[in-house]
């Protein structure tokens, strides 16, 4: 059984349908790379399986049980967390109430503020700032901590290299690094290719609400992820191939 | 895509065409209403057009400029005022009316640029607080006597019939014309700028629509026709008492008809004010439970039914009466026959 | 000597304004909402009080034992009942939701109770007129300075739930950004229902302080709700201790009018609200300290 299961999912945002039959598994432990270009439908399939958002139909499962109607704050009980895209961090509040708040009503576990803070050095100096000054590395270090402060068994990560200068990215990657031993279940969703391919085992390209490629960041080449990702040598009626 | 056929835009309907004849046919009974009918019918429909003036102002206000106001009493108010005044004055009596209302329009122009420089719910407060300061001032005149009030007197010159069909048939005309100001506002293109601006300001502005004009002009409107309602009340009920003409009633009232006929449709206010008019008839001696009545409709309605009577059949039977949209017609659609079929894309005042 | 009264009485009713405008623009700060039931939820608590007071002869304070827990429960049924509803269907919608039952709560409480005043003053025996000399000439009530520091109170006490506990994070939270608030674990409805509930209890606290040091009557509801907001937006909506600024402002304002003119108080009161929203965006840091330098006469730099 998966750690996170996703079957014919379909979602909508009124008319327009952004999500169209989409199913994959993530084992635990499992570190899969979501790629696609915008408008593809990457951040409404996490914000679906996180509970922000309802399918109009098809299940997400985690570790076995349905929760597609569970909604957003009881899921976070559950063990799913989501590291929004764009940070969407509490701005008029300090770093340290940011993660305070995840970790009072979120799971219990291991995670405390000193933890994240130790995960996420930079943050030490800056942890009574307000989270409105703080730069792009840091907000992205915060949202993270706050996300990890529910204890998650799953965790999802929405675009956490946006935005920021590269040597910002390589820090916060490095810091997810730790997280990535400890064998946490991920489903990041990153615009850089590389690291995409680099950071994760599974690779899963999105085009226009469907998945076109699946298959091993190992083995797969950067010439199918393009082709798949530009939806190049595709007909208008063809559908979505599957490599591995 | 280009389409080889011709395109014709069009504004009126077969259906609109009727109602437009038939309600041309309402207004020449209404005018001869006086020779006809009995006097209590004359002044209830009097009372009638001034709750249609009300409706469709605030509707025209809330619906199709976005901005909802609680304090249109000001204005209500001040009409009257205005018109007690100007009789002390020496002014004639049924001129005296009628500049009170051009006075309140005059007035509420620069009032509009200090007003609309509030956000929504500001503005809907701050207006019910400039309507309570007009009301205080309007108190400070000696001739207003406080709460007593101070009576229209030059009316009583005429005799009651005369005066009843004068009043009448003043309120029937500035209904007509108000609405008639409203019908070609929206169908003109300002109209579509205000409909435009409801819908999403920031994407109006973006297309060169110039907001500030347009709600500045709803405002005034508004204005005016509040005021000539408190002017007709006024010649109906002949004294002035300020804590009463000053009365956020007349705003729930104004509520109470546009939610209930429907928020933003052109049928909508009126058939609320005809269902108030009729509400008030049955239950008015009810006292405070005809109030505490509205209230709760009031409050069912934004809960339950917020598009309001009319918009809810307009949803369920896409039907229009006048002819406020642009219909596009296909050259196809026209067979052998000549007739007409459906129109291949419809809009219309959403 | 009388101006400096009318100073202090000006100060002391700004206490009674922060209480009142308190709960007011807590709801417009955390829910984007303007409860227009407001001032007749107050005066309804008012009466509650009233009924309680006389029924078993105790002091409103002890009776506040029962009304402030069932005011919290009506915030609550009103938030998830109505207000939640009316949001839903467009941002001006609770605008006309909480008018049709501010409409409905008057009015049933004017069946009830006719159109008689009433006053609590009766049942806090001589704290409603005793009164502190300061001087010779100048006197200050006790009911006043009991109210001014309630209200003091009252606003910290708020401060201290929002910057040191759970529920107050919470708020914070899911006022700035309702959507992300879930994603961590909090229940947005729940918390603006709970914080609905605290507005209301800030108004029943009101209520009986204005039924002590004032009379009222079914209708009163509307000039407090209008108070309430003066206060509120003066002070900038949404901010804690800007209610009690704008308290003070509004106070003050009313009554250096009141020396006036007899209708100065409300007209004072009135005016210098417009002004004060419509000079807004000239009111930053910068021309604060502008003014400052130059009524100290220094130089600024």
């Amino acid at each position: 059984m998966s750690a996170l299961a996703v079957e014919g999912l379909d979602v909508r945002h009124g008319l327009l349908q952004a999500v169209h039959g989409v199913s994959l598994q993530v084992a635990e432990g499992e570190i899969v790379a979501l790629v696609g270009a915008n408008g593809a439908g990457k951040t409404t399939l996490l914000r679906t399986i996180a509970g922000a958002h309802a399918p109009y139909s098809g299940k997400v499962l985690l570790e076995g049980e349905d929760v597609t109607a569970v909604p957003a704050h009881k899921r976070v009980a559950k063990g799913v967390a989501l590291v929004p895209e764009g940070r969407k961090l509490f701005t008029a509040m300090t770093v340290d109430e940011n993660l305070r708040l995840a970790g009072a009503v979120g799971r219990k576990g291991d995670w405390t503020v000193d933890r994240v803070l130790e995960t996420f050095p930079m943050l030490k100096a800056r942890r009574h700032a307000r989270c409105g000054g703080l730069s792009g590395g840091e907000q992205q270090a915060t949202a993270i901590g706050r996300a990890l402060m529910t204890n998650p068994r799953v965790l999802l990560l929405d675009e956490v290299s946006l935005g920021l200068s590269p040597l910002a990215v390589d820090l916060v990657y490095a810091s997810l690094k730790g997280l990535i031993e400890s064998r946490t279940t991920i489903l990041l969703v990153e615009q850089d290719l590389t690291r995409a391919l680099g950071v994760s085992q599974r690779v899963i390209c999105m085009l226009e609400g469907r998945i076109v490629l699946e298959g091993a960041s190992r083995s797969v080449t950067r010439e199918q992820v393009t082709e798949a990702y530009f939806g190049l040598g595709r007909d208008h009626n063809a559908s979505a191939g599957k490599t591995s | 895509m280009s389409y080889p056929g011709k395109i014709t835009i069009e504004r009126w309907t077969e259906l609109s065409r009727t109602v437009a004849i038939a309600a041309a046919v309402l207004v020449l009974l209404l005018a001869l209403a006086p020779a006809l009918m009995s006097a209590n019918v004359v002044d209830r429909l009097t009372t009638l057009f001034i709750y249609v003036i009300l409706a469709v102002m605030w509707n025209a206000l809330a619906g199709y400029g976005g901005l909802v106001s609680i304090g249109q009493q000001a204005f209500f108010g001040l009409g009257a005022y205005f018109a007690i005044r100007l009789s002390e004055w020496g002014i004639p009596v049924f001129p005296a009316l009628v500049l009170a209302i051009v006075l309140v329009g005059i007035l509420s122009a620069p009032l509009s640029v200090l007003m609309l420089r509030l956000r929504a719910g500001e503005f809907a407060v701050g207006m019910w607080v400039a309507s309570e300061l007009l009301r205080l001032l309007v108190n400070l005149d000696p001739i207003i006597q406080g709460d007593t009030g101070r009576s229209l007197i030059a009316l009583s010159a005429f005799d009651a019939g005369t005066r009843r069909s004068l009043v009448y048939w003043l309120a029937l005309v500035l209904m007509l014309l108000l609405l008639g100001a409203v019908f070609v506002l929206l169908r003109s293109k300002q109209g579509a700028a205000i409909q435009a601006i409801r819908d999403s300001e920031e994407a109006a502005a973006s297309v060169g629509v110039r907001v500030r004009r347009a709600k500045q002009m709803i405002f005034v409107l508004a204005a005016l026709g509040c005021g000539a309602a408190g002017a007709l009340w006024l010649a109906t009920s002949t004294t002035f008492q300020p804590r009463s003409f000053f009365g956020v009633q007349w705003t729930a009232y104004m509520i109470f008809m546009v939610l209930v006929g429907g928020l933003g449709r052109f049928e909508g206010p009126i058939l609320g004010a005809v269902i108030f008019f009729l509400i008030e008839s049955w239950f008015g001696a009810m006292g405070v439970w005809y109030l505490i009545g509205l209230g709760l409709t009031a409050l069912a309605f934004a809960l339950f039914l917020p598009r309001g009577i009319w918009g809810s059949i307009e949803d369920v039977f896409g039907l229009h009466l006048l002819p406020v949209g642009y219909r596009v017609r296909m050259e196809e659609d026209i067979d052998e026959s000549g007739s007409s079929h459906r129109p291949v894309a419809e809009m219309s005042d959403t | 000597m009388t101006l400096l009264n009318a100073i202090i009485q000006g100060t002391l009713l700004g206490g009674y304004y922060a209480m009142i405008a308190v709960g007011l623009s807590f709801m417009v700060g955390v829910m984007r909402i303007i409860n227009l039931a407001h001032g007749s939820l107050a005066i309804f608590a008012a009466f509650f009080l009233l009924v309680l007071s006389q029924k078993f002869g105790i002091s409103p304070f002890l009776a506040l034992v029962v009304v402030l827990p069932a005011m919290a429960g009506i915030g609550w049924l009103l938030q998830r009942g109505i207000l939640e509803r009316s949001t839903r269907a467009g941002p001006l919608v609770p605008i006309l939701s909480t008018f049709g039952l501010a409409i409905v709560i008057d009015n049933l409480l004017f069946e009830q109770f006719g159109a008689n005043t009433q006053s609590l003053a009766p049942s806090i025996g001589s704290l409603s007129y005793d009164s502190w000399a300061l001087t010779d000439t100048i006197y200050v009530g006790k009911l006043a300075v009991l109210t001014f520091a309630a209200a003091v109170a009252l606003l910290g006490g708020l401060q201290l739930l929002l910057s040191y506990t759970t529920v107050g994070l919470a708020i914070r939270a899911t006022s700035e950004d309702p959507d992300t608030a879930e994603l961590i674990g909090v229940n947005a409805r729940a918390i603006n229902a709970t914080a609905a509930a605290i507005a209301l209890v800030t108004v029943a606290i009101a209520g009986m302080f204005l039924a002590m040091r004032a009379t009222f009557d079914p209708y009163a509801g509307s000039l407090q709700l209008i108070f309430a907001f003066e206060a509120a937006v003066i002070g900038g909506t949404g901010s804690l201790w800007g209610t009690l600024v704008g308290g003070i402002v509004l106070g003050l304002a009313q009554s250096m009018g009141a020396q006036i003119h007899p209708q100065g108080f409300l007209i004072a009161g009135h005016a210098v609200f417009l002004l004060i929203l419509f000079t807004r965006r000239f009111w930053t840091v910068q021309s604060f300290k502008l003014l400052a330098g130059m009524l100290v006469g220094s130089r600024t730099a």
